[in-house]
């Protein structure tokens, strides 16, 4: 009985859209389970409106990167995982669509920086369209390349290196060169799995401004395991105990005024 | 307390002397090897070598007689050895790189282990199996010696150096490279071919460089199956010769017994370059 009030609590307190956002994402009891017996999240329902960053929060092993592979239907790699419920991309169900669509529609951005080794910087920013076998000229290309690294702020600093490979880069560059990677095919969502958590503070401050700047054009879903990075560039934090999507509510709500005990134990530090 | 450190440094040295003494030990063998070939080949390398075939039991006993050196080459073995290898690598390079791949990609399920284990079995058939089993399948139903019999025992012997690297280096391509394909919406195919493949690819050259000189000096499997002559042959259909069945030929010659020095300077040679070109592949295409 208490459940389903809580539950109720939660709906009622999803954040609302803002502006002329529009509701771009929805999660419909999602349950992904490892094994029959393991399941690593139980039923999530939440909807995310575009241009607009939510954090997903919670200690190691609550599921957040979890949910957030079911998104782009990541978990196919491993037969054993099952995704359940419905996640609605623009109103279509991504578990009924081809995975490689959804793929292309939600781009991804992981924890440690990947650009592939064997293409040069110029390649990795269009490999999303090169393994798609999608044809661009010379100057479509062109103009992708240095739109997209302008966006991530990385033009400059390799615009005379465009033939070096990806691993020639800092750990932040490569980053910004991983998300470039994923903007290139204008993605409606991206998503990232802590993607700083494998670089320095400096590196980590300008992929925080990044994040700030694509909400402009993007809809972003980062999880994070810092809370501070989630207060600083959401607008809305889920965040997640044990498979469970505890409090879903704005960011700034979320941090003076938490509705559940356990959300309020976890930001002042008690566990996680 | 200071005394049990001393002792300590001792020993440490004494160990550290003794590992240096035995590991430079491992060396002396092929300097050893190289030296005596050079000691008793140098006479007889010439241009000739690498455009005449090989002289006959006559030629090669006026020239002894006379002092000079013996007419002749080594051609129709190294032509023979060059497309025995070739056809060899276009028999078992895609085949071993295909299986290794699978290999990599189902760690796990039976059938691998089962693929897994036959193919360290199968590096343990001796050459000369091989080249009877060989015999057997492609000489007697062609009814006569060949290259293309030749070939395929050395392809034989070439897959499971193939398949093993190609899996080695496959595992060794980081997964998160695999899921930024799969996250672009690249199929399986693709990411295959066009990310994990490149990147194993220093790996896997290496490997096939390896297995090519492996088989390069066989002459077991080559006495059954490719036979030898003694003219230059480029029909797949025919006997052939190679480099290392001229060796065991001019062995078996009394008149033709200098050029065995020559000749197996020659092919230990091929084999120390491609080697070493194979190490610094691996180390330059090395993934970071």
């Amino acid at each position: 009985m208490e459940n389903t009030i809580n539950t109720q609590v939660r709906a009622n307190s999803e954040p609302q859209p803002s502006g002329n956002s529009e509701l771009l994402l929805q999660l419909k009891d999602v349950s992904v389970s490892y094994s029959p017996e393991k399941k690593a999240v139980l039923n999530v329902s939440a909807d995310i409106y575009s241009n607009t960053v939510t954090a997903i929060m919670g200690p190691s092993g609550c599921g957040k990167s979890t949910l957030l592979r079911a998104i782009n239907r990541m978990h196919e790699l491993y037969p054993n995982i099952k995704t359940e419920g419905e996640i609605l991309l623009k109103g279509e169900n991504v578990l009924d669509m081809n995975p490689m669509k959804v793929r292309r529609m939600a781009g991804m951005v992981f924890q440690r920086p990947n650009p592939f080794p064997t293409m040069s910087i110029y390649d990795n920013v269009l490999a999303g369209y090169s393994l798609n076998n999608i044809k661009l000229n010379k100057q479509e290309k062109d103009e992708i390349v240095e739109t997209t690294l302008r966006g991530v702020a990385l033009w400059d600093e390799v615009k005379d290196s465009m033939t070096k490979k990806g691993s020639f880069l800092s750990g932040g560059q490569q980053q910004r060169l991983c998300i470039a990677r994923a903007l290139a095919l204008k993605p409606e969502l991206l998503l990232m799995d802590e993607p700083t958590s494998a670089l320095d503070p400096i590196s980590t401050n300008r992929i925080e401004e990044l994040i700030l700047d694509l909400k402009q054009q993007y809809t972003i879903v980062i999880v994070t395991h810092n809370m501070s990075q989630a207060a600083r560039i959401s607008d809305n934090s889920m965040f997640m105990y044990l498979g469970e999507l505890v409090e879903y509510d704005s960011t700034k709500k979320m941090f003076t005024k938490p509705k559940e005990k356990r959300t309020e134990d976890y930001l002042t530090g008690a566990f996680g | 307390m200071s005394s049990t450190l001393q002792y300590r440094r001792a020993k440490d040295k004494v160990f550290l002397c003794v590992v240096c003494i035995l590991s430079s030990l491992t060396m002396i063998p092929l300097f050893l090897i190289l030296w005596e070939l050079l000691k008793k080949g140098y006479k007889q390398i010439n241009l000739s070598l690498f455009t005449e075939v090989a002289p006959s039991s006559m030629d090669a006993m006026l020239a002894r007689i006379s002092n000079e050196p013996i007419p002749g080459g080594i051609l129709n073995g190294l032509s023979g050895t060059i497309l025995m290898l070739a056809m060899a690598i276009v028999m078992s390079i895609p085949v071993g790189i295909l299986s290794g791949i699978y290999l990599a990609e189902h760690k796990d399920s039976k059938f691998s282990s089962v693929v897994r284990s036959l193919t360290d079995l199968l590096q343990g058939v001796p050459s000369i199996v091989v080249g009877v089993v060989v015999y057997a399948w492609v000489v007697r139903p062609m009814h006569s010696y060949s290259a293309f019999a030749g070939s395929v025992s050395l392809a034989i012997m070439m897959l499971p150096m193939i398949i093993r690297s190609t899996e080695e280096s496959m595992k060794m391509v980081p997964g998160t490279l695999k899921e930024a394909g799969l996250a672009l919406g690249a199929s399986y195919s693709t990411i295959i071919l066009r990310i994990l493949l490149p990147a194993a690819f220093g790996g896997l050259f290496t490997g096939s460089l390896l297995a090519i000189c492996r088989v390069m000096g066989e002459t077991a499997p080559l006495l059954l199956t490719a036979l030898g002559a003694s003219a230059v042959n480029l029909n797949v259909t025919e006997p052939t010769s190679a480099i290392p069945l001229l060796i065991w030929e001019f062995y078996n010659d009394p008149n033709l017994a200098n050029l065995v020095w020559t000749t197996s300077l020659l092919l230990l040679v091929f084999v120390l370059v491609i080697n070493i070109i194979a190490k610094n592949i691996a180390k330059k295409w090395k993934i970071q």
